[in-house]
């Protein structure tokens, strides 16, 4: 019978602690998205000369499918040689994650890893490339 | 109808989603999430309370194996016929945490003739758990979008059901496993004639209801993507209660959120408190040492008996007669 | 009421079984209640005997049951009180998923196809009714949630299948929830018992049990004189006279065994079985006249009957002021004395933890019931070396043996009884794993079942045991089927002769004595039952 109240008392606790646990894990931290930086040289010398800060694609195609498009780019690369990529203006661009994106995203720590440690996501982009020199204005 | 109706129900859930959430984004970006979290929780532990508020009058564990023998040249069954309370936590995690009783499960057949057999039948052990355990896996997985800093145990977990590294982003295989698994339990509903009988909408709709989360979480990562940062920032909004809505969300995630809410608001006042009530089985967690241990029942009252006495006073002179010894002369 | 009931011809009843259910949803596929799977009802003066309410003839198969007036309430009272005092039921009417795991575990719907025999059916039927009642949802949605009104129909049906189960547990073996349709048709009898809706096969030995002690109505010196033609058949046999004692004070045992055992073959022949063991070991120990039943009927209606029936085995055993006191075979007799009795009407402290006379083992598994079974202490004698042996007598038989499913399911005795008769016999012969230990089928006739005129429904139930056992009859020539519970030494010998003549029945106590070299007897010619023994036909 007292048994019976253990058990009981046992099954609450452990919903608590599992179902309460994103509640009071997060209690007293504030909710704050990661700012990204765009202001590597090179972008900064981008827009000196187009006048606007522009990616490869939109800002929010980027930001949803970048993955997808680094994905068809290395296949594009590797299996198929391909190394030009023609982009929704029609402007083209050499195929090479070090060469452009990162030429321009120069800051890892402040662009890519903004977001994936936010939302705990461990690319394997530079298990293959090496990790380019932090550059910041 | 039994299938329609749950089935309709879904569909409209997605559809009231989709539309309203274009109304009202704080509707069913906040307000639902939170009651319906109020209402799993609080509905959840009162449930688990009533269900205690009844006592355990005996203790009758369904034994299934050999019992502790006063012989200790027999060999007790330890896990599946626990006489101590270890035992029993053995039994219970082998039964939360790989369904030993399903994986009992036989499937009884009859052949023309007077032929029965009962061959192993281990498909509903491996739904079942296939089901389960994605679940767990892709509910504790979430937990990346519910805390700050994710801890580096929940980090591992996402990296291990990932590691097939398929497309990007990568292939979850408790995604495919999740889906796959429900549908084989409905079709296993659908298609076993028994249990198509026995089946409620109550049964349907659960499955129906899970279905379309996993198929909208599903859509969202893989196809129809949705701003994860924005997306955390409202789940962390909602977590710290300082709820944002951030723009830019699409419809889609506004539909997975309320088949959640659903799900949770439905739980406490459904079968799916099977999920509490196992721990709570009396055929299960309770050790069997009758013979050794005292078993209290809080309501055990007085009967009327036939004592004795009466028996003598109804029968003495039979007794006496038959050389029987006797109380009373 | 006295209406002849046929019962099938065996391959008849097998082509009857049909597990394709019904086009109509069970809800709306009325139940009939037909002859040959019921027991007649109970009668008024059986009832009134030990206090029940509605005490009156009533028949099943009449329109009218004679129900009070308030009826419905009286059983929803019933129902809410049970909720409120067993978390089992409350557990098992909210948690069930319908899986459907438990439905073909059940030997009586694969022994019929009916689905509402399928345990979560079985469950069901009730569960609609307290979902209507009890839970938001089923008084909101009706039908939609599975919910439904309780009417006469819904009461009639109830019954019918409440009495389709033996409580067998075998279908809480495979839930992964452990839900155990026994104990919901426990419940399910107990709430119909307030409105008087028992059987005669059970009121009847309800009543004998509480006024006589036991469930024949055997009365004081019928006992004895039954006690007494065994005596006598077991010095024709071993040319020793046993002298046991009946409510003698100061013996250092009692002993309970089921009334059964008294009264009809093969039960007798385990009787005269313990008694030639019991002699033999020189034993202190006396029977009951009081306490003279180990069964318990009572269980099959309510639990406060069972424990007022109950009540008169530690009464006894005070008065007598004995040690302890030791059981003998039966299986319900079992679930209750182990998981009941001490709860019921203990604690037992006048009497000691059984220490056995002989060997000196000190049985602390039973340090609290201070009641041991009959098999523990053979078994016990066996593995000391205490007793002769001579297996070869058995020799005749090629056996096998059947768990009783509350030994197996309420207890987890498996391997005493097999330790036993391993001992004492040659030709062993396990029946396949998936249909015995804790997985064993029911004979098909417990709970107060084993009436004459359900027959058709006891040779249904008892299809899949008895299946078991044509497999090991063909394969290895199995001849005997031993047991130990008195319940099944009077029904599976009707379900071996229906479905696998040839094969008979015994206690493992029989077998025992027949091999058991006794002192100072005689060169033995036959077996208990008056057979020659092999190797002795010729004489
Ligand atoms: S096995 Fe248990 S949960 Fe499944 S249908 Fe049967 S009683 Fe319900
Ligand atoms: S307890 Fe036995 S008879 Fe009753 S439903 Fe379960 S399996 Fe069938």
């Amino acid at each position: 019978m007292n048994n019976a109240w253990k058990i009981v008392i046992g099954v609450v606790i452990g919903f608590v602690a599992v179902f309460g646990f994103p509640f009071y894990y997060n209690l007293g931290k504030a909710n704050v998205a990661p700012k990204l930086k765009y202001d590597t040289p090179a972008i900064l010398e981008y827009e000196k000369e187009h006048g606007k800060k522009e990616c490869v694609e939109p800002k929010e195609f980027m930001a949803k499918e970048h993955m997808q498009l680094l994905n068809t780019w290395r296949d594009e690369v590797v299996r198929y040689g391909q190394r030009i990529y023609v982009n929704s203006r029609g402007e083209s661009f050499h195929i090479s994650l070090q060469n452009t994106c990162l030429n321009c995203h120069s800051n890892k720590k402040e662009f890519c890893d903004k977001c994936h440690n936010y939302l705990a996501v461990n690319p394997y982009c530079f298990s293959c490339h090496i990790v380019p020199k932090e550059k910041q204005s | 109808m039994k299938i329609l109706i749950p089935f309709f129900a879904v569909i409209a859930l997605v559809v009231i989603a989709l539309v309203g959430a274009q109304a009202s984004h704080a509707l069913f970006g906040i307000w639902i999430p939170y009651a319906a979290v109020l209402i799993f929780v609080f509905g959840f532990i009162f449930k688990v309370l009533k269900w205690g508020r009844s006592p355990v009058p005996f203790r009758i564990p369904t034994t299934a194996g050999q019992m502790k023998s006063f012989a200790p040249w027999i060999k007790q069954n330890k896990l599946d016929n626990p006489s101590s309370s270890l035992g029993v936590l053995g039994r219970m995690l082998l039964e939360v945490l790989a369904f030993r009783s399903l994986f009992r499960n036989t499937k009884t057949q009859l052949y023309p003739g007077t032929k029965l057999t009962y061959g192993s039948e281990k498909f509903l052990w491996l739904g079942g758990l296939a089901f389960h355990w994605s679940f767990l896996i892709i509910f504790v997985r979430h937990f990346r979008f519910f805390m700050q800093d994710v801890p580096y145990p929940i980090q591992i977990v996402e990296h291990l059901d990932s590691f097939l590294q398929i497309g990007a982003p990568l292939l979850y295989i408790t995604d495919v496993v999740l889906l796959g698994a429900v549908t084989f339990l409905f079709l296993r509903r659908v298609m076993m004639p028994q249990i198509k009988y026995i089946s409620l909408p109550a049964d349907y709709f659960p499955l129906l209801l899970i279905f379309g989360i996993g198929a909208t979480g599903v859509l969202m990562r893989y196809f129809a993507k949705v701003p994860v940062v924005s997306v955390k920032e409202l789940v962390m909004g909602l977590l710290t209660f300082s709820p944002v809505i951030p723009q830019g969300i699409s419809s889609l995630f506004y539909a997975h959120l309320f088949l959640v809410s659903t799900l949770l608001a439905y739980f406490p006042l459904s079968k799916l408190m099977h999920m509490g009530g196992v721990f709570l089985s009396p055929t299960r967690n309770m050790a069997n040492n009758n013979r050794e241990v005292r078993h209290i029942n809080p309501w055990n009252y007085p009967v009327h008996v036939h004592t004795y006495e009466e028996y003598e006073d109804d029968f003495r002179e039979k007794m006496k007669k038959a050389g029987l010894p006797v109380e009373k002369e | 009421m006295a209406t002849k009931v046929t019962t099938p011809k065996p391959d008849q009843l097998v082509t009857s079984i049909d597990f394709t259910p019904p086009k109509t949803g069970w809800m709306d596929t009325p139940t009939i209640i037909k002859p040959g799977t019921f027991c007649w009802g109970a009668k008024g003066k059986n009832l009134a005997t030990v206090e029940f309410p509605n005490a009156r003839d009533w028949n099943p198969s009449d329109q009218d049951w004679k129900l009070p007036e308030n009826w419905q309430e009286i059983f929803l009272k019933g129902m809410e009180d049970l909720l409120g005092k067993y978390r089992s039921f409350k557990v098992f009417m909210d948690i069930c998923v319908r899986c459907g795991a438990c439905a073909d575990k059940c030997h009586f719907f694969i022994g019929s196809g009916d689905p509402k025999n399928m345990p979560v059916g079985r469950a069901e039927l009730l569960r609609s009714v307290y979902r209507k009642y009890f839970t938001a949802s089923g008084k909101m949605l009706g039908k939609v949630a599975g919910a439904r009104e309780l009417t006469v129909d819904v009461l009639k049906e109830l019954w019918y299948y409440a009495y389709q189960c033996t409580e067998c547990r075998r279908c809480s073996l495979y839930c992964p929830y452990g839900i155990d349709t026994a104990e919901i048709t426990i419940m399910c009898r107990e709430m119909l018992n307030l409105l008087g809706l028992n059987t005669d096969w059970i009121s009847g030995p309800v009543a004998n049990c509480y006024m006589k002690g036991n469930h024949l109505g055997l009365e004081p010196h019928a006992i004895m004189n039954s006690i007494e033609g065994m005596i006598d058949d077991i010095e024709t046999v071993t040319g020793v006279r046993v002298n046991p004692s009946f409510n003698r004070k100061g013996a250092e045992i009692l002993f309970v065994t089921p009334s059964g055992d008294l009264f009809a073959d093969p039960g007798t022949f385990t009787c005269m079985g313990y008694l030639a063991l019991f002699h033999e070991l020189g034993l202190d120990y006396t029977w009951s006249t009081y306490a003279s039943e180990g069964g318990n009927f009572g269980f099959f209606t309510s639990n406060e009957m069972a424990k007022r029936l109950n009540s008169k085995i530690y009464a006894e055993a005070k008065r007598l002021g004995v040690k302890y006191i030791i059981g003998g075979e039966c299986g319900h007799m079992w679930r209750v004395l182990h998981q009941y009795m001490d709860t019921w009407n203990g604690p037992a402290d006048f009497l000691e933890v059984p220490v056995s006379p002989i060997t000196g083992t000190r049985f602390d598994t039973a340090k609290v019931l201070k009641m041991i079974h009959i098999t523990e202490f053979t078994a016990d004698l066996i593995k000391h070396g205490k007793l002769k042996l001579d297996p070869s007598r058995n020799d005749d038989l090629v056996v096998t043996y059947h768990d009783s499913c509350n030994t197996s399911r309420g207890m987890g005795l498996l391997d005493e009884p097999r330790y036993v008769i391993k001992s004492v016999c040659n030709n062993f012969y396990e029946m396949p794993e998936n249909t015995i230990r804790e997985q064993t089928f029911c004979c098909g006739s417990g709970t107060g079942l084993n009436a004459s005129e359900n027959m058709e429904l006891r040779m249904r139930g008892g299809f899949p045991r008895a299946n078991a056992v044509k497999h090991v009859k063909e394969k290895h020539g199995v001849n005997m089927l031993a047991n130990i519970c008195a319940i099944d030494r009077a029904t599976l010998s009707a379900s071996m002769d229906y479905w696998v003549p040839g094969v008979r029945v015994t206690g493992v106590h029989e077998m025992v004595a027949n091999a058991l070299i006794m002192k100072g007897e005689k060169e033995r010619e036959t077996n208990l039952r008056g057979e020659p023994l092999p190797g002795k036909e010729g004489n």
